[in-house]
């Protein structure tokens, strides 16, 4: 099963704690060496899914494989060749810089461990600081740490949950210019994230929300997929405006744009008529494409709706 | 303002501070059980004035007064027989320093005849005196309660005894701790108290700290087997337990001249075996308590029992049957008994035998429950 063209390979994953369902029906086929981002709102299963990928929840229904290993009975075998990193910075505030490098080494038991620590601390640019505590560390540096921690032993899959969250722009740049790379050597990632800009660097990305999986696809094809059309509009009074285009059913969302109105729907015609008949004297109805976010809170908005209807 | 306070400020602090004494469970059965339970062990479990103290008794001769002299000490409540001694053909000095008997009465051949005839026969009383609180009040009552049996028996023909003060030479053999120094008791047991506090706490502690820091997912995340982590964890507080016994050892021995009369060998093997039960417990603990505080809460839950039930503070045969049942459960109870035979009983590995054997089993128990326990996942 190894030689899969697929890294996960998943189908009807779904975990529940308690009676509480938190993820149902999750079906993941990620070829390798591609990046993929897993997105949706928070509490809709991403950090439950990535656990479960990894081994450390037990999945209450669904089977499937990661790099090749059943998830529900080898899961060693899959933490031997899988990198995860947590949202929340993980490793040993108490030790040092080095000192953490050097227990995930030994814990996956790689050779000449000193050397290899050597040369990552080079690269990262920590080798001055390597004896400081961990816990000095910047979110940034943590961020830096924890990635190159969970890349020491050349996995082939990394699960990423939030890895930029927080971060500065700079320090995010470089994490991703660090995934490039990674994934240019073969790496397959999955990656959690809130950020759009972020998103759009994935070869494809999946939507979760409410534990299930409700779209899937690159940008252009989710955005597609949900039929979303968007109007900027420009003048005087937008704050009247926007409390009324609330309350219309042909309008998705309303949100301030600088200091224009972006203002999303699905039913194109029903929107444009609408915009037109509430817009007054000076104010500009502009063509806006539409963007992944507008996409998002559509799905967002189509999955509550559902989930009122099933109730 | 300094005097500007506010009833509604000191209320809202009120009310959050029992909406949360309320969610932490733990901490609020502390303050319920923990009164309850000295409640208890203080009231009803604890003696300082044991009675019913097993005594092998060795009658070379049968006659009314011997019989009178044994249930005189039965009377008395501070003695009862251990039957089987002679049968069993174990000397004395055995049962002693196994801790089977507290007292060993011995009365020779002859006796009567020689009492008779005026001539102040001897009778033994041999004590465990390991612990004099244990044993200094049977002591003590010895020769009242000979004399009060003679008193008895003197009648009729044998008045004329009754003039004689002292009919009997009542010899009493304080073994193992002659001079009565509590130190000898207690410094050994100390070494006992100070590994079960710290062997326990310190492993819990450093298994719920993973929990509570975040970084028992990335533990979980490597691949590192349960068995791996455990024995990794373990290890350095093993190692942390022999350099406390080492000096606990040191000062008992430099300091307070307590009497190391046994094999090292076999204190070793004692304290090795009781090192890795608290241990065993200390993780077991982990697996219960979500947080470092709750675990702490756990140790002490199971440390001032340890410390009641064990023999450390109170003399053990002094407690009622269920105390003594409890306290057999207590791993501290055996290691107390080791480590007092050894030093001061010059006991051997097979007199310690069954206390070993004991600790082993709490050791094996406690070890697979931490293993089933044992979280592989966040479940």
């Amino acid at each position: 099963m190894s030689d899969s063209v697929f890294a996960i390979d998943v189908t009807g994953l779904g975990k529940d704690f308690g009676d509480k369902t938190v993820v149902d029906g999750v079906d993941l086929r990620l070829p390798k060496g591609q990046v993929w981002g897993f997105l949706g709102p928070n509490g809709s299963g991403k950090t439950t899914t990535i656990r479960m990928l990894c081994g450390l929840l037990q999945p209450t229904r669904g089977q499937g494989r990661c790099l090749g290993f059943d998830v529900l009975s080898q899961s060693r075998e899959i933490k031997l060749r899988t990198g995860y990193m947590t949202q929340k910075f993980s490793f040993w505030d108490d030790l040092t810089i080095r000192e953490n490098l050097q227990f995930v080494a030994r814990l996956h038991g790689l050779k000449s461990i000193p050397s290899l620590v050597d040369t990552i601390l080079e690269k990262l640019g920590l080798a001055h600081r390597q004896h400081q505590l961990a816990a000095s560390l910047s979110g940034g540096w943590k961020q830096r740490l924890a990635l190159a921690a969970v890349t020491m032993a050349k996995p082939q899959l990394l699960l990423l949950d939030e890895p930029t969250a927080g971060v500065d722009p700079q320090a995010r740049r470089d994490f991703w210019d660090e995934i490039q790379q990674l994934t240019s050597d073969g790496m397959t990632v999955l990656l959690s994230t809130h950020y759009m800009d972020e998103a759009e660097r994935c070869d494809q990305i999946v939507y979760l929300a409410n534990g299930h999986l409700l779209a899937r696809g690159s940008v252009e094809d989710i955005i597609r997929h949900t039929g979303i059309y968007t109007y900027h509009i420009q003048g005087r009074d937008l704050r009247m405006l926007a409390q009324q285009l609330r309350l219309q059913p042909e309008v998705a969302n309303v949100s301030y744009f600088g200091s224009a109105l972006h203002v999303s729907g699905t039913d194109q015609p029903a929107l444009l008529q609408r915009l037109q008949g509430l817009c007054a004297q000076g104010q500009r109805i502009i063509d806006a494409p539409p963007e992944l976010e507008d996409a998002f809170i559509a799905l967002m908005q189509q999955a509550g709706k559902d989930q009122r209807e099933y109730n | 303002m300094a005097w500007d306070l506010s009833t509604a400020r000191i209320s809202g602090i009120f009310q959050k501070e029992f909406i949360q004494m309320r969610r932490d469970k733990l901490t609020f059965a502390m303050m319920l059980v923990i009164p309850v339970m000295q409640l208890i062990l203080f009231g009803f479990a604890i003696n300082t004035d044991p009675k019913s103290l097993p005594t092998a008794v060795y009658l070379q001769e049968h006659t009314p007064i011997t019989r009178s002299i044994v249930s005189g000490m039965l009377q008395s409540g501070y003695f009862e027989i251990h039957q089987g001694a002679e049968q069993a053909n174990l000397s004395s000095e055995q049962l002693l320093r196994q801790g089977k008997v507290a007292f060993a009465l011995t009365i020779p051949a002859g006796f009567t005849r020689r009492l008779l005839h005026g001539d102040k026969p001897q009778l033994l009383l041999e004590a465990d005196a390991s612990d004099p609180a244990a044993s200094s009040h049977a002591v003590a009552q010895f020769s009242v309660i000979v004399e009060r049996a003679l008193r008895h028996e003197f009648r009729g023909a044998l008045s004329y005894l009754q003039a004689k003060p002292d009919a009997v030479d009542v010899h009493v053999l304080r073994n193992y701790n002659p001079e009565g120094i509590t130190q000898y008791n207690i410094v050994p047991g100390l070494l006992g108290v100070i590994l079960t506090m710290t062997s326990v706490m310190i492993t819990a502690i450093a298994m719920t700290r993973e929990l509570e820091r975040g970084t028992m997912e990335n533990l979980l995340a490597l691949p590192a087997r349960p068995v791996e982590v455990m024995v990794g964890k373990i290890l350095p507080y093993s190692l942390i337990g022999i350099v406390q016994t080492c000096v606990v050892l040191g000062a008992a021995m430099g300091i307070f001249q307590v009497p190391f009369t046994g094999a090292l060998v076999t204190l070793a093997a004692g304290v090795a075996l009781f090192i890795l039960a608290n241990l065993a417990l200390g993780f077991t603990f982990s697996t219960i308590a979500k947080t470092q505080m709750e675990a702490m809460q756990l140790t002490f839950f199971f440390f001032l029992p340890s410390i009641l039930l064990s023999g450390f503070m109170f003399p053990f045969r002094g407690m009622p049957e269920w105390a003594q049942w409890l306290g057999e459960v207590l791993p501290l109870t055996h290691f107390l008994r080791i480590v007092r035979g050894v030093m001061l009983k010059g006991s051997q590995l097979a007199d310690v035998y069954p206390e070993l054997a004991a600790i082993v089993a709490f050791m094996a128990i406690m070890g697979v429950v931490a293993m089933l326990r044992y979280r592989r996942t966040l479940d």
